[in-house]
């Protein structure tokens, strides 16, 4: 029975020795390359940014949500409200991406709207085919992401040290404060990287609703190989992307460490 | 009192949640064949049109093909993990777990990457059976998320005990160990199965000939004449979505009342 | 019936059992008693076959056992958290060894309502497993392990769930239903009272090895060391110095003086090194008006401890350190002592036992 999941990891070993082996072929040429130009190190920078503003975003959101549902919901209910939020989550994620920008477009819902409604005279245009329409959308598809990890980090809180932390004379805000955010943090910290890590080499969102401006590193590394055929820049250039997100990823754990000392 | 408050936030967060979804059966029913308000009438048009089109239905049936496929690889993969997970302590265990659910944390787009270089380079052809690879690569992470707990949550002295009554041990794992992960196995098959059917970036990059659903879509969406009846289509997948999670959210506390466990509300 | 030579079992570095030898005869109801840790459970498991042996040998009713498979043998288990499948009903549960016996359906359901009867829960069998108390399903577990009728049943710490009202219920049916069955039972526990109570010979662990097999009774007035001394029951220990060894003891104790023991009062063998005696709480009385004892002793009385049928003294005698654990049985007209109360105490020279 051990045999397949091994067999499994055998198939891994090949996936990241065969890739870089090809990268090898390919000298560092093109990660000088991919390094250099200022393209590439823009896209990089933004989708690092945009990645980071959404995760934010989105978190800071989920939180109040999952609270909502850990503490205020009784238990027979709370599985209904889960189902209920996590409901849109399992549409297709390319129809939800095309809405936003139907939503979003010159003659979208947001503007025929408000143009109806004789709020504004001309059509918005800030809204679609740049960053902000790239981060409302993921911001909308990353969702429940935040929410499921925060919830179960919420349940498993005892309810008993909050009373007890009440007992001893806190207020309300005190306790959460001092008690429920810090054993909450793992949930946190496990939605910040369950948002972030997709979220930053989501392709299909910036291409629908990005347009020029909103291009991020996914969309660049599609081009060099699917378009241009440039097989080793487009390494390269996935190569970077992933020493990115896993070198970000490690300085956020590991400023978690040691800022908050909570013991898991 | 803090309760409301937040039950207002929650329901206005819902809706923004639910906002463009709402809008889907609007303009798949909707007249006009731009998508914007105010609304023309009503019509079934769109979803006629949709029965005329050769080429969806074969992406639909691939689609199907794969997520199904997809769905009992990972599945029984992640039942050998997970049992040996939960059971033995091998050497290296941490690693080879680790290593296993890495794609967990990998942006979709370098795991399609590294897939297509990795088949390219060893000579292998797109085809759906890459795309199976790549979809069971990213799903099996999930079904040993999933059947960790639940082999976890079964007794160990349940299957010893069947042992020592009389049976060998894979008629203890069929008659003891399945039934009661079975829950876990339903799960596991369902979301293999809903990830695989929506998954875009993977497919578009290792299919050939025959595209998914997703990749199907994905060519419509640059033609205004083809919106509406995507709009069609999306509505027909969003309801067979939600039928199918209200399914499995059935099975899964007709699961808990059998084995009879605690709700812990959702699929965690 | 089973036979236990030299058995030793190490899990990595750890020496969990430590050159086990002993014999279980059939039909008796056998204990291993001891703290958490010493091994009962391990060698429980061994002998059901969950186990192996690193070396030695163990046989049941003259067949080598060290590689038959758990399935195979002549064993059925009772397991401490009963293990009934949660998706089965109780009469599934209770044929479920019935399976792979060649015998018909209507054969099995005769034979599944008499093991439910046996154990009292006839008409239970269309339950399902989720819907019992603890102490049913327990029933359901040794119904289960006894419709296959095996050689021997082995049950894990059994009624260590149970409340004590329905552990002592539990205690007196488990002798009825071994004496009904007549089958060997090895029961595990780390409660000495239940040894007791239930079994005919226990063996006392400690630490991976076999201290003392007996009776209840020889283990009791006659344990061979300290540590069998000390877990089972309650017992004075006093120091005290050999003046004398020949046919029996001289020994010379603080506060009680010099006393003559036989040589059965050393059941451990007893080499020189540091003595001590033990004095059980119920071989020594307090005496009133008008009695004597075989010998006798004054004291002060520090504590008072009232159980309504037995009240517990602890004594202070000049020339001993610690106070001294005297029980005495509550009988209408004896008064019960107040703390502070001087007392006259009678004991026997008899009841000692000697360690070394």
């Amino acid at each position: 029975m051990l045999a397949a999941p091994l067999a499994a990891i055998l198939t891994y070993s090949f996936l990241t020795d065969g890739y870089l082996e090809i990268i090898r072929d390919f000298t560092l040429e093109n990660y000088a390359e991919a390094v250099s130009d200022p393209l590439y190190r823009l896209v990089l920078f933004r989708s690092v940014m945009v990645a980071a503003v959404v995760t934010a975003a989105t978190v800071l959101l989920a939180f109040p949500v999952a609270y909502f549902v850990s503490f205020h919901v009784a238990p027979e209910r709370k599985s209904l409200w889960l189902f209920l939020i996590t409901i849109p989550f399992w549409t297709s994620y390319l129809i939800r991406v095309f809405l936003w920008k139907v939503i979003l477009g010159f003659n979208g819902v947001v503007n025929s709207t408000l143009m109806g409604l004789g709020i504004i005279d001309e059509p918005l245009t800030f809204i679609l085919y740049n960053v902000n329409a790239v981060v409302i959308t993921l911001a909308h598809a990353y969702a429940p992401f935040a929410i499921l990890p925060i919830f179960v980090a919420l349940e498993k809180i005892d309810r008993s040290l909050l009373e007890a932390g009440q007992d001893l004379g806190e207020s309300k805000l005190m306790t959460f404060w001092r008690v429920t955010l810090p054993l909450a943090m793992p949930g946190v910290v496990a939605a910040v990287l369950i948002v972030f890590i997709p979220t930053i080499g989501d392709y299909v969102t910036p291409q629908l609703v990005g347009g020029p401006e909103g291009r991020m590193i996914a969309n660049v590394i599609q081009l060099q190989y699917l378009r241009l055929d440039n097989y080793p820049l487009g390494s390269a250039l996935a190569v970077l992307a992933m020493v990115t997100v896993t070198l970000i990823s490690l300085v956020f754990l590991w400023l978690n460490r040691r800022f908050l000392k909570v013991k898991q | 009192m803090k309760g409301s408050g937040l039950r207002i936030y929650t329901l206005v967060y819902l809706v923004f949640l639910y906002a463009p979804i709402v809008l889907l059966p609007l303009f798949a029913f909707d007249k006009g064949t731009i998508i914007a308000f105010p609304l023309d009438g009503f019509t079934l048009e769109w979803f006629r049109q949709l029965a005329d089109i050769p080429a969806l239905h074969g992406a639909v049936k691939t689609s199907l093909i794969i997520a199904v496929s997809t769905a009992i690889l990972s599945t029984t993969l992640g039942i050998f993990a997970a049992r040996a997970s939960s059971r033995y302590d091998f050497p290296f265990k941490g690693g080879i777990m680790g290593l296993i659910m890495l794609p967990l944390v990998l942006p979709a787009i370098i795991v399609a990457v590294s897939l297509l270089v990795v088949l390219l380079g060893i000579g292998i052809e797109l085809s759906s059976w890459t795309v199976i690879l790549g979809h069971v690569l990213i799903c099996t992470p999930f079904s040993i998320a999933i059947l960790n707990s639940a082999f976890l949550a079964l007794d160990r002295s349940l299957e010893e005990a069947a042992y020592d009554l009389g049976e060998t041990r894979w008629s203890t794992f069929r008659l003891i160990t399945l039934p009661l992960v079975m829950p876990g196995i339903i799960s596991s098959l369902l979301i293999s199965f809903t990830i695989s059917l929506d998954e875009f970036i993977i497919a578009f990059f290792l299919s050939a000939a025959e595209p998914t659903l997703p990749v199907y879509i994905w060519g419509q969406l640059r033609f205004p004449t083809k919106i509406p009846a995507i709009m069609a289509l999306g509505t027909i997948l969003v309801a067979l979505s939600i039928l199918l999670l209200a399914i499995a959210e059935y099975f899964r506390r007709r699961g808990i009342a059998r084995t009879g466990g605690k709700d812990t509300g959702g699929f965690l | 019936m089973i036979a236990l030579r030299d058995v030793h079992k190490y899990y990595g570095d750890y020496h969990a059992l430590r050159g086990i030898s002993a014999d279980i005869r059939p039909g008796e109801f056998f204990s291993l008693l001891g703290p958490s840790g010493c091994g009962k459970t391990t060698l429980l498991r061994v002998i059901a076959g969950f186990e192996d042996v690193n070396s030695g040998s163990l046989m049941i009713d003259g067949r080598h056992m060290e590689e038959v498979a758990p399935n195979k043998r002549p064993t059925n288990m009772v397991f401490q958290s009963y293990a009934i499948f949660p998706h089965l009903s109780v009469a599934q549960n209770v044929g479920f060894g019935l399976r792979r016996l060649p015998i018909d359906e209507a054969e099995k359901t005769r034979r599944i309502g008499e093991a439910l009867e046996m154990v009292g829960l006839a008409g239970f069998g269309e339950r399902a497993a989720t819907a019992l108390s603890g102490g049913q399903r327990q029933r359901v577990a040794l119904a289960r392990a006894l419709i296959l009728k095996p050689k021997v049943l082995l049950l894990d710490e059994p009624l260590s769930a149970l409340d004590k009202k329905l552990r002592e219920n539990m205690q007196v049916e488990l002798i009825k239903l071994q004496r009904q069955v007549g089958i060997t039972f090895i029961l595990v526990t780390h409660d000495q009272e239940e040894a007791l109570v239930m079994s005919d010979r226990i063996a006392v662990m400690f630490d991976g090895g076999i201290a003392q097999l007996d009776d209840p009774e020889t283990l009791y007035r006659r344990p061979k060391t300290r540590a069998v001394a000390d877990f089972i029951g309650v017992m004075n220990f006093l120091p005290a110095t050999v003046t004398g060894e020949g046919d029996g003891y001289q020994i010379e104790m603080p506060g009680l003086g010099r006393a003559s023991l036989t040589a059965d009062q050393a059941p451990g063998a007893a080499s020189g090194g540091p003595a001590s005696v033990g004095l059980r709480p119920e071989t020594l009385t307090v005496l009133f008006e008008g009695q004597r004892g075989e010998r006798e002793v004054e004291a002060l009385v520090e504590e008072v401890v009232y159980y309504g049928d037995m009240t517990y003294y602890d004594m202070r005698i000049e020339g001993v350190d610690d106070p001294i654990t005297l029980s005495m049985r509550n009988v209408p007209g004896r008064d019960v002592l107040e703390r502070g109360a001087k007392a006259r105490l009678g004991w026997s020279p008899g009841a000692l036992v000697l360690f070394r």
